[in-house]
């Protein structure tokens, strides 16, 4: 479910980027999301391939984790926003002192 | 068991690899000869800097979000050796095995993707210059 949740995430995070035109550093977020969307398909076939059984977990624990990660990637996007807005405003204070 | 660590070696090396790209374009633009700019761009003018950095964040993400699963399950832990499969030398093996196979795997399709991204980004670039080109 964490796989299906992600990849979710990723459709409609691309729309976003897509709609808003490279604002808000959408492309981030993303690759973010389709970096590990490309990851759980190749574990999830490679797990089916081996393994057999079902190719989604459909269960409470794994629906849970789905959540849990894609808020992740929001609270990582969300710190790497502000860690650059921050590094901008230093550099340019830095500019600003020199002038 | 620990398939994010052939992606974050990868992601290591990508890093490291932007970082010297990324002075030497600085350089080339504070040289400002035509000859050193054209070295560390394509002719469409996407820098290998910004290529590189949307592999970075590809694997980075992918990394980031598979170590929360990971953890998730119990296979790391946040004390030394930090796997809980290097706890039983019976399942050293395994994950070594893991990792050869799912997490290389893993680096080898986001790295195809990328190339994908970038012969794409490429093409778009081509086509727009191309129609600015024949307006003027």
């Amino acid at each position: 479910m964490y796989f299906i949740l992600t990849a979710a995430a990723a459709i409609v995070t691309t729309i976003l980027w897509k709609h808003f035109a490279g604002k808000f550093h959408l492309g981030t977020l993303c690759l973010i999301y389709w970096g590990a969307t490309l990851m759980w398909l190749v574990d999830h076939v490679i797990a089916y391939l081996q393994d057999g059984g079902a190719f989604f977990e459909r269960t409470a624990d794994a629906t849970l984790l789905g959540i849990t990660v894609v808020f992740s990637a929001l609270l990582l996007w969300g710190v790497l926003q502000l860690l650059q807005n921050a590094k901008k405003s230093v550099f340019r204070s830095m500019v600003q002192r020199k002038q | 068991m620990a398939c994010f660590v052939a992606p974050m070696v990868e992601a290591i090396v990508i890093t490291v690899v932007k970082k010297v790209v990324e002075k030497k374009e600085q350089k080339a633009k504070v040289n400002g000869t035509p000859q050193s700019i054209s070295h560390t761009c394509t002719h469409t003018g996407i820098k290998w800097s910004q290529k590189l950095g949307w592999l970075n964040q590809l694997l980075w993400g992918g990394v980031f979000l598979l170590a929360i699963e990971h953890i998730w399950h119990g296979e790391v832990v946040p004390f030394p050796p930090f796997l809980t499969a290097m706890n039983k030398p019976a399942d050293v093996m395994p994950m070594l095995k893991e990792i050869a196979l799912y997490g290389t795997s893993m680096a080898v399709l986001v790295t195809l993707v990328w190339v994908g991204m970038v012969i794409v980004a490429e093409h778009n670039a081509k086509s727009v210059a191309k129609k600015a080109s024949t307006k003027a």
